[in-house]
Formats: C-alpha cells, sequence, structure tokens
C-alpha cells in the first residue's frame, strides 16, 4: 500500500497505523506520542498528541478525513495522502493537547528524576508554548507506596496507560490499575498492595513522564550527570541487555535499552535493574549514542580523541641561523646535554 | 598620501624650530593657560573615594561571591535540580542531593535538597550563568555583594553549604530580596 506523509511516499504493508508508516519514513513528520507504544498491543489513541489531517482518504474514495485523525490508531489506506509537520491544523491541535496535558502537571521538573528524558518535556518544548491559562487549582493526590522499588507520583501522572497494558501483557496477573473515573482517574493498586512481580520494574521505562521512577535511584543523581553505557550479562530471567548509568565507575541505575522513540528493545527483569550495582556485575559494551539535541550527551565524548600534533618551525628550539647572525651568536647557546634534551623532545 | 602626512589620532602637528617672541619668553601667558587648567579641577566632581570609610556602590550587574537564597519562612530555595552545574562553562559547581524528612520540613522548601553543594571559586568564571539557569531563584551573584577573598591554599576556595546559604534571619528578613537582577526582568 502507497501512503504519502509530507510528501515522502512509502509502500507498507496493509494494516500499519499512519504514526509506524511516519516512522518508517523518520525526520520531523513523525509525530510526537504519549500513550503509544509499538511493543504493546492495543496501545494508544489516549493522549491525542499524534493528532494529523488526512487530505485524501484514499485511492479510491479520495475526500480528505472531515476532523484530525489520531495516527497511531488510524490504519494506512492505499493512495492515503497524510499531513503531520506541514498542517497548521495538525500542529495547532497538538500544541492545544499539550497544554490539556499540563493542565494538571505538577511542573516540579526540578524535583523530578524523569526531568532530561521525559516525553512530556519533549512534547512541551517542541510546542514551544511555555505560557499557562491554567487559574484554578492543579489536581492532586495523597502520595501512595506500591513497593521498595517504584516511586509513584500520581500528581505527575497523565494517563497513557502504558503501564497498565504493560503489566496485563507482560505478567500473568496485575496489581495496579486505573481507579476512579474523569479527573478522578489514577493510577493505584489493590488496596496498597505492593508490586512485586519479577517484570514490574518496566513499568518505569514505559511511563514517559515521571510518575514511575525507580526508588533505587530517587535523587541520587540528575539523568544528565550520568554516562550511558550498554551492558550484559547472563540473566536466567530475561535477556540481561540493559543501559548501565555510570558516574564515574559507580552504577547509579539500570534501565532497557531505549531507541529513538524512547521505546525499550527488550523489557529487563527486576533483579538486572534493582540487584545488580556493581560494575563487575555487568559486562561493559560500550559508550551509548542518543540523539544529538538530547541534555544527556552533555559531556560525553565517545570519539577517541585524536593526538594533537603542532606543526611548527623546524628549529623552533635552538633559533634559525639568520637570527644567530642578527643577534651576533657566535653559535648555537646550548652545550652538549641541552642540545640531547632537544633531540628527544623533537623526536617525540 | 605620504606615511609622515598621515595622522590617526587627528592631533598630529608639525615640530618647528620657530624662535619665539619677546612674550612667548616670559611664559607669563602659558603659566595663565596651564593655572587655570589646574584651577577648573577644583571645582569639578571629585573622583576619588576615601575607600575604607567610604565604599563606592555595586553596579546592579555586579557579579560577586554565589548566595544560596532562603524563602522568606527561611526555607532554602535550592533543590539540587543541578541545572546551575549543567550551565556551568567552567564545571566549578557540585553537588548531592537528598530526600527531605518530615521533621525538616521547616528548612527546605520542595521535597528534595542539596545535601552538598559545593562551588570551585577557583574555576568559576562569575559569568552568571547559573543565576540564570536556576528555576527556583536560589542562586545569585548579583545580590550578595561580596568578594571571594584571596587565600593561600587551594581546598579554602572550595565553598560550601556554609560558606553559601543565606542565614535564616537575612531570609526571613528579605534582606537580598530587594536587589532585583536586571536581565531577567525583561525576560519574563
Amino acid at each position: 500500500m502507497k501512503v504519502t506523509i509530507d510528501g515522502h511516499t512509502i509502500d507498507v504493508e496493509a494494516g500499519t497505523t499512519v504514526l509506524e508508516a511516519a516512522r518508517a519514513i523518520g525526520g520531523p513528520s513523525v509525530p510526537p506520542t504519549m500513550c503509544y507504544y509499538s511493543k504493546l498491543k492495543d496501545c494508544g489513541g489516549k493522549c491525542r498528541c499524534c493528532l494529523v489531517e488526512i487530505s485524501k482518504g484514499s485511492e479510491r474514495d479520495p475526500r480528505p478525513m472531515p476532523k484530525l485523525q489520531p495516527s497511531c490508531v488510524t490504519a494506512v489506506q492505499d493512495g492515503m495522502e497524510v499531513k503531520s509537520a506541514t498542517s497548521p491544523k495538525a500542529l495547532d491541535a497538538r500544541r492545544a493537547v499539550s497544554e490539556f496535558l499540563l493542565i494538571n502537571h505538577p511542573l516540579d521538573c526540578p524535583v523530578c528524576d524523569q526531568a532530561g528524558e521525559c516525553d512530556l518535556q519533549n512534547l512541551a518544548y517542541g510546542n514551544k508554548n511555555f505560557k499557562t491559562r491554567y487559574k484554578e487549582e492543579r489536581r492532586t493526590f495523597e502520595p501512595e507506596d506500591i513497593g521498595p522499588y517504584i516511586q509513584l507520583h500520581m500528581n505527575r501522572c497523565v494517563l497513557c496507560y502504558r503501564c497498565v497494558k504493560l503489566a496485563d501483557q507482560l505478567t500473568p496477573e496485575r496489581v495496579h490499575g486505573v481507579i476512579g473515573r474523569g479527573d478522578h482517574a489514577q493510577i493505584s493498586t489493590y488496596i496498597s498492595k505492593a508490586i512485586d512481580n519479577d517484570f514490574s520494574g518496566n513499568m518505569i521505562d514505559v511511563c514517559p513522564v515521571g510518575a514511575l521512577t525507580d526508588k533505587t535511584f530517587r535523587f541520587e543523581s540528575r539523568v544528565w550527570f550520568n554516562k550511558p553505557y550498554n551492558a550484559h550479562r547472563d540473566c536466567p530471567t530475561c535477556s540481561g541487555k540493559v543501559t548501565l548509568w555510570m558516574f564515574g565507575d559507580k552504577v547509579q541505575r539500570v534501565t532497557g535499552r531505549k531507541d529513538v522513540y524512547h521505546e525499550v528493545d527488550e523489557f529487563i527483569c527486576n533483579d538486572c535493574r534493582f540487584h545488580h550495582k556493581n560494575a563487575e556485575d555487568w559486562v561493559i559494551e560500550g559508550p551509548r549514542k542518543f540523539e544529538k539535541p538530547s541534555v544527556l550527551n552533555i559531556n560525553n565524548y565517545i570519539r577517541p580523541l585524536k593526538k594533537v600534533h603542532i606543526d611548527a618551525d623546524e628549529l623552533i628550539l635552538e633559533g634559525r641561523e639568520q637570527d644567530e647572525k642578527k643577534i651576533s651568536m657566535p653559535a648555537i647557546p646550548y652545550d652538549a646535554v641541552e642540545l640531547e634534551a632537544i633531540k628527544e623532545v623533537k623526536e617525540e | 598620501m605620504a606615511i609622515e602626512n598621515i595622522s590617526l589620532s587627528g592631533r598630529k602637528t608639525a615640530v618647528s624650530n620657530k624662535e619665539m617672541t619677546f612674550w612667548e619668553r616670559l611664559y607669563f601667558i602659558a603659566i595663565i593657560k596651564g593655572m587655570m587648567i589646574t584651577i577648573k579641577h577644583f571645582f569639578s566632581r571629585k573622583v576619588t573615594v576615601q575607600y575604607p570609610e567610604q565604599k563606592r556602590e555595586y553596579s546592579p550587574v555586579y557579579r560577586g561571591q554565589h548566595v544560596l537564597m532562603r524563602d522568606e519562612e527561611g526555607r532554602e530555595r535550592c533543590t539540587a535540580c543541578g541545572l546551575c552545574a549543567l550551565a556551568c562553562p567552567a564545571e566549578a559547581i557540585t553537588m548531592k542531593a537528598a530526600e527531605r524528612t518530615k521533621e525538616e520540613m521547616n528548612l527546605y522548601r520542595e521535597e528534595k535538597y542539596a545535601a552538598i553543594y559545593e562551588i570551585n571559586m577557583l574555576r568559576c568564571i562569575f559569568c552568571g550563568l547559573c543565576e540564570e539557569a536556576c528555576p527556583k531563584d536560589a542562586i545569585y551573584l548579583t545580590k550578595s555583594q561580596k568578594h571571594v577573598k584571596p587565600d593561600v591554599t587551594r581546598q579554602s576556595f572550595i565553598y560550601g553549604k556554609d560558606k553559601l546559604v543565606i542565614s535564616v534571619e537575612d531570609g526571613k528578613s528579605g534582606k537580598y530580596a530587594g536587589l532585583k537582577p536586571i536581565q531577567n526582568k525583561e525576560l519574563n
């Protein structure tokens, strides 16, 4: 099936979503996502961040779709024409959506451990709208303890349902879910039952905001001060392929390996994530690259430095012959030992 | 134009060996002219300051030693978000965060605070980027009106929280609050 997104035509299989087609093209036409997660089934259509304008429905029915469509749950049709980054209507709608998402967000980025790798920060920053028009009091929840490894900050949650879908699809029985409706909807557990599944830590990785964060890394360091390394270990429960966030020789935290859309390649187990904080436990493969404008790249020099060669005058240490004559020096003003030292320096 | 005729300053005058007249040789008029210049300065504004007794006012954009602010209730404003350390081009700032306990509610403003906050004054170039980066109005160079004093050991230039945080009384009385920095005003 041929689909054209922002003027780029691509051939995709039937059943592909518009978002996946846009990701196959890449570049600025990829819509931002908050709730969609390609590794999870039925995940998407909730946040409306990925709205696109469909200017031509299909080859058979070329009428444009009357409203903006969420690209993550809209399947492509043959001959479909989509405007993503080139549609002012869609960009306007996305800006409005991000403003809605920020209505109840506490904006405590200086305190939040997710700051620096937060999808909501990227979304708000990408929309370049830094003013709030909301005057009412923000929605707040009582802090709740959901276990020894995961910190829940319900105030920061954008209700993307990713963690719920993850628990449904990865583990046999989930103990947390969304309780309440509308403004009162919140992620919670059955009567504060602790989440203790082997793979529950992946909730941290799928959470687009700082609602679910690593308790063992809580306030340890800001994410951009750590250097990420690809590492692996022989783990009986999971693949053991992780990203280590190191400060010096110290492993500050362990996460899954995330791709450019901040989606983990493989889910890792709690044992790898929370209990192996020694560098000796891991086989470090090498430094991990991030997209160029990310704050995580600060001070991470991944290329080896070349030795600087100074292209200087051959006789820079001894002085040139014509200068010797000018200042009426009879000969080179060095004794044999000094000449030897000069020779050594030059040979280096 | 020949090189000897060019005057970059515009004040070049040719020197001549012309013989002076009788009046010129008396130097009477020249002395009067010179005295006029001297006397004129008696009535102009004095530029010197009698330093230890009299101190010159700081410019509003003067940048001196950093201070870590407290709010009106005397709680520390810094939340150890690390943006000052990130903005610092000289990498002079280091910090370590800690979580506030229930008993410390009156000491720290937010959930997280800086347990260790150090500025290496030998590295610091007093550019003021930390002040600009701070989202919590916690660090200021423009308000302290203090200098970093010279010393003989390197260790003494690493200023910890003991030297940087203002006293609780200063925070409550709003001693530093009055002097608003100029650069942020227009942005907000």
